[in-house]
C-alpha cells in the first residue's frame, strides 16, 4: 500500500453534505476487473454533462463547468474538503480507488460513513475529522482564494495553512501507523496465525456446528 | 455487574485477540461473495501466492449484474449480452473453481440474491460473525448473526486469515414499542426510523432493534429492517433470537441436524442482550405513530408519511439543511409542499434484498390482485429475490396475478436496484421502488427513486400515482 506521510496541495472545496458512493463512482464503472482506471469517473453524474459509459473515452465528454473538479483553478488539487457524512451508501472501495485515481491524497469532513472511512486507510488515503466550526472557516477561506493549499502532516497530527497557524487532528494509532509505513495488513495479521488457529480450535469445540 | 448486550456477546464470542495498537482481531465464521467486489481480492491472493484460510466458510453467487429477463437467462453466463458484465460473471465461477468456493451459479435453481438465498440455504445462523463486500450485509442480523459490509481488502484480508481487525462499535437499542397497523409493514417502520434518526445517527453504532413491533415481524420482516440499518449509518443491525428464529432455521439445506441441531440450539437460545444491558444509546418509538412511508428526496432520511406533504424548505431549521432539501426537490424535479399522494410515478420495481421475498410478494400480490397497472406506467417489474422464491410463487399463483394485472415477472437477481444491468430508469422518470436507497442516479442516470413498502409500490402501479394503502379495497 502507498504510504502517506506528508502531503502538500491545492484544496478542492466539495459543498454538499451526504456526498454518497454512488455519486462518487457510479454503479456502471463498477464492472472493472482491475483496481486502477476509475480517476476519470470520479463524481462522473456531476463532471460531465452525458451518461458515461465504462471504458469510454471522456476527453471527447461535455463537462459540466459549474462542478468544482471542472474549474481550472482546483486542477491538480490533492486535498477534498467535504461535508458530513461523506461517502455514506455501498461499501464499494472503487470509491477510495477512484478518489485516489484522480489524485486526491486526503479528505477532510466533519463526519465520513464507516465503512468508507475505514476503506480509506487499505488504500493510502487520509481522511480527517475535524469539528463542523474548523470545516466552515476552511471552506470559507477556500473559496475567495485561488490557489490555496494545506500542508497535511500525519506524524505531527497536523495541518499547517499558508499564514502559518496550525490546526491538530485526532486519528487512531494503529490507522496512523499503518498509513505511515504503508504496511499490509494480511501480512500483518498472518503473524498471529497461531492464535488464529488456536482460536479456531476452541471455537470449533464450542460450536461445532459451524464447521461441518 | 452490568449485562450484557447481544451485540457485547457476539463480539465476545469472536475476538481472538486484542492488539496492542487499540484494534482487535475479530474471526469471522463465514463470508458471501459476489461478482462485483470480490475480483480484485482473489487477484490480490493470487499475486502474493495466498490461499484461502477456510475456503469452506466461504459462499458465492453472481447477483449484482446478471439479467433478468427470462429470455437473456435461457443461455445462462453465455446468454449475458453485456460483454463487460459476462466478463465479471464468468470471473466469478472462474475464481470460486480456482479456489475451492462453493458458489451457486447463474443457472442453478437456487441462485438469487446473496442476501436472500444465504438465509433461504440456511447458511446464515444466529451466534455468526458474517461479511460480505456489500453493505446491505447487515441483513443477516435478522436472525442474531453479526453481519456488516466490508470493502475489497477485507475481502482479501477475510479469505486470507479468517480474521478482521475491527474496533468495537457503540450500543444503540432502537426500540419500537406496540404494534404495527394494518398495511403498515417493516419497511415503513424502518424507513421511519431513518427518517427520525437521519443517514448517519447510526454511524459508529451496532444497532439492536427490539421492542415489541420487532417481535412481531416475521424473519423476513426482521430482515427487511436490518437490511437498512446501513442506510441508517450503522454497519450492522441485530435482533435477538427468539422462537421464530428457532423455527425459521429448522430443517434449511445447511442447517445443522439431529445432535447438532440441539445443540445449536441450546446456544442459540441465549443469543440476546441481558435485562441489564447498557446501551450507549436508546432510540424509542411508537408503531401506532408509523404510517406507510414514501421517500421524496435524495437520502433515505428525505421521507413522508403518506398522508404528508413534501416538506418545504424554507422551514428547515438551518441553511445547510434547507440547501440539502432544496437540492433534493430540483433533482427530483418536485415542489415543495406538494401531497406525497400527488407525485406520479412512471415506473415501478418490486425487488432487490430488501423486499423480494415470498412474503414480500404476497403483498404485493394481493394489492394488485383483479386490477390492471395504469396506463401511464410505463413498466412494472416484479423480480424476486431468489429461483426458490421464484418457483414458491409460482405454485402459489403470483407470477399469473402480476402478469394479469400487467406487470412483469422476471429472474432473480440485484436489477433497478443499482441498475447494473438493463433494468434502468430513463432521465427523470420517477419510480416506485422496494429497494434500499433512493440517491441521485442509483437507478439510471438521472432518474427519480421513491422508497415504499411492496404493497405501496404494487398500489402505486395500479394508481399511476402514490395511494394509501390502508384504503385499498
Amino acid at each position: 500500500m502507498k504510504k502517506f506521510i506528508k502531503e502538500k496541495g491545492i484544496v478542492i472545496p466539495l459543498d454538499r453534505a451526504n456526498v454518497d458512493t454512488d455519486y462518487i463512482i457510479p454503479k456502471q464503472f463498477l464492472k472493472s476487473i482491475k483496481r486502477t482506471g476509475f480517476g476519470k469517473n470520479l463524481f462522473d453524474e456531476a463532471r460531465y454533462l452525458d451518461k458515461g459509459l465504462p471504458d469510454q473515452d471522456c476527453s471527447s465528454r461535455p463537462i459540466n463547468p459549474d462542478f468544482v473538479l471542472n474549474q481550472a483553478r482546483y486542477a491538480g488539487g490533492s486535498i477534498l474538503l467535504a461535508r458530513e457524512n461523506f461517502g455514506c451508501g455501498s461499501s464499494r472501495e472503487h470509491a477510495p480507488w477512484a478518489l485516489e485515481d484522480y489524485g486526491i491524497r486526503c479528505i477532510i469532513a466533519p463526519s465520513f460513513a464507516d465503512i468508507f472511512f475505514n476503506n480509506c486507510f487499505k488504500n493510502g488515503l487520509l481522511p480527517i475529522v475535524l469539528d463542523n466550526n474548523i470545516v466552515n472557516s476552511l471552506f470559507e477561506e477556500t473559496v475567495p482564494n485561488e490557489g490555496y493549499e494545506l500542508e497535511v502532516d500525519l506524524t505531527e497530527q497536523t495541518i499547517l495553512k499558508a499564514d502559518g497557524s496550525v490546526i491538530k487532528f485526532e486519528i487512531d494509532c494503529a490507522r496512523k501507523k499503518s498509513l505511515l509505513n504503508g504496511l499490509d495488513d494480511i501480512s500483518l495479521t498472518l503473524l498471529h496465525a497461531d492464535d488464529i488457529k488456536n482460536f479456531e480450535e476452541r471455537w470449533k469445540q464450542k460450536s461445532p456446528w459451524l464447521f461441518t | 455487574m452490568t449485562g450484557k448486550t447481544l451485540y457485547d456477546k457476539l463480539w465476545e464470542s469472536h475476538l481472538v485477540k486484542d492488539l496492542d495498537d487499540g484494534n482487535s482481531l475479530i474471526y469471522i465464521d463465514l463470508q458471501y461473495i459476489h461478482e462485483v467486489t470480490s475480483p480484485q481480492a482473489f487477484e490480490g491472493l493470487r499475486l502474493a501466492k495466498r490461499s484461502p484460510w477456510r475456503s469452506e466458510a466461504n459462499m458465492a453467487t453472481p447477483d449484482h449484474n446478471v439479467p433478468t429477463t427470462t429470455s437473456e437467462r435461457a443461455q445462462g453466463v453465455e446468454g449475458i449480452l453485456d460483454p463487460v458484465s459476462k466478463i465479471q460473471v464468468k470471473s466469478l465461477d472462474a475464481n470460486c473453481t480456482e479456489f475451492g468456493i462453493n458458489e451457486f451459479t447463474i443457472d442453478d435453481p437456487r441462485h438469487g440474491i446473496v442476501h436472500v438465498i444465504g438465509p433461504e440455504q440456511g447458511r446464515t445462523q444466529p451466534g455468526m460473525t458474517i461479511v460480505c463486500g456489500d453493505s446491505h450485509t447487515s441483513t443477516h442480523g435478522a436472525l442474531g448473526a453479526l453481519a456488516h459490509g466490508i470493502g475489497t481488502s477485507e475481502v482479501e484480508h477475510v479469505l486470507a486469515t479468517q480474521c478482521l481487525q475491527q474496533s468495537k462499535a457503540k450500543n444503540m437499542l432502537i426500540k419500537v414499542n406496540g404494534e404495527l397497523g394494518r398495511g403498515v409493514t417493516a419497511k415503513d417502520l424502518v424507513l421511519a426510523v431513518i427518517g427520525k434518526i437521519g443517514t448517519a445517527g447510526g454511524t459508529g453504532y451496532t444497532i439492536e432493534f427490539g421492542g415489541d413491533a420487532i417481535k412481531a415481524l416475521s424473519i423476513e420482516g426482521r430482515m427487511t429492517v436490518c437490511n437498512m440499518a446501513i442506510e441508517a449509518g450503522a454497519r450492522a443491525g441485530i435482533v435477538a433470537v427468539d422462537d421464530k428464529t428457532i423455527e425459521y432455521l429448522k430443517g434449511r439445506p445447511f442447517s445443522p441436524s439431529a445432535e447438532l441441531w440441539d445443540q445449536a440450539e441450546a446456544a442459540w437460545r441465549e443469543l440476546h442482550s441481558d435485562d441489564d444491558a447498557y446501551f450507549d444509546k436508546i432510540i424509542e418509538l411508537e408503531a401506532i405513530d408509523i404510517e406507510p412511508q414514501v421517500s421524496w428526496g435524495t437520502s433515505p432520511e428525505m421521507v413522508a408519511a403518506i398522508s404528508k406533504n413534501i416538506p418545504d424548505p424554507a422551514q428547515m431549521e438551518n441553511d445547510a439543511k434547507r440547501g440539502n432539501y432544496q437540492q433534493a426537490l430540483a433533482y427530483m424535479g418536485l415542489e415543495a409542499n406538494t401531497p406525497i399522494q400527488d407525485i406520479k410515478i412512471d415506473r415501478v420495481f418490486i425487488g432487490s434484498c430488501t423486499n423480494s421475498r415470498i412474503e414480500d410478494l404476497r403483498a404485493a400480490a394481493a394489492v394488485v390482485k383483479g386490477h390492471k397497472v395504469a396506463e401511464s406506467i410505463k413498466e412494472a417489474i416484479v423480480v424476486p429475490g431468489s429461483g426458490l422464491v421464484k418457483a414458491q410463487a409460482v405454485q402459489e399463483g403470483l407470477d399469473k396475478i402480476f402478469t394479469e394485472a400487467g406487470l412483469q415477472w422476471r429472474e432473480p437477481g440485484c436489477s433497478m436496484c443499482l441498475a447494473m444491468n438493463a433494468d434502468q430508469l430513463g432521465e427523470e422518470e420517477h419510480c416506485a421502488s422496494t429497494s434500499n436507497r433512493n440517491f441521485e442516479g442509483r437507478q439510471g442516470f438521472g432518474g427519480r427513486t421513491h422508497l415504499v413498502s411492496p404493497a405501496m409500490a404494487a398500489a402505486a402501479a395500479v394508481a399511476g400515482h402514490f395511494v394509501d394503502v390502508r384504503d385499498w379495497t
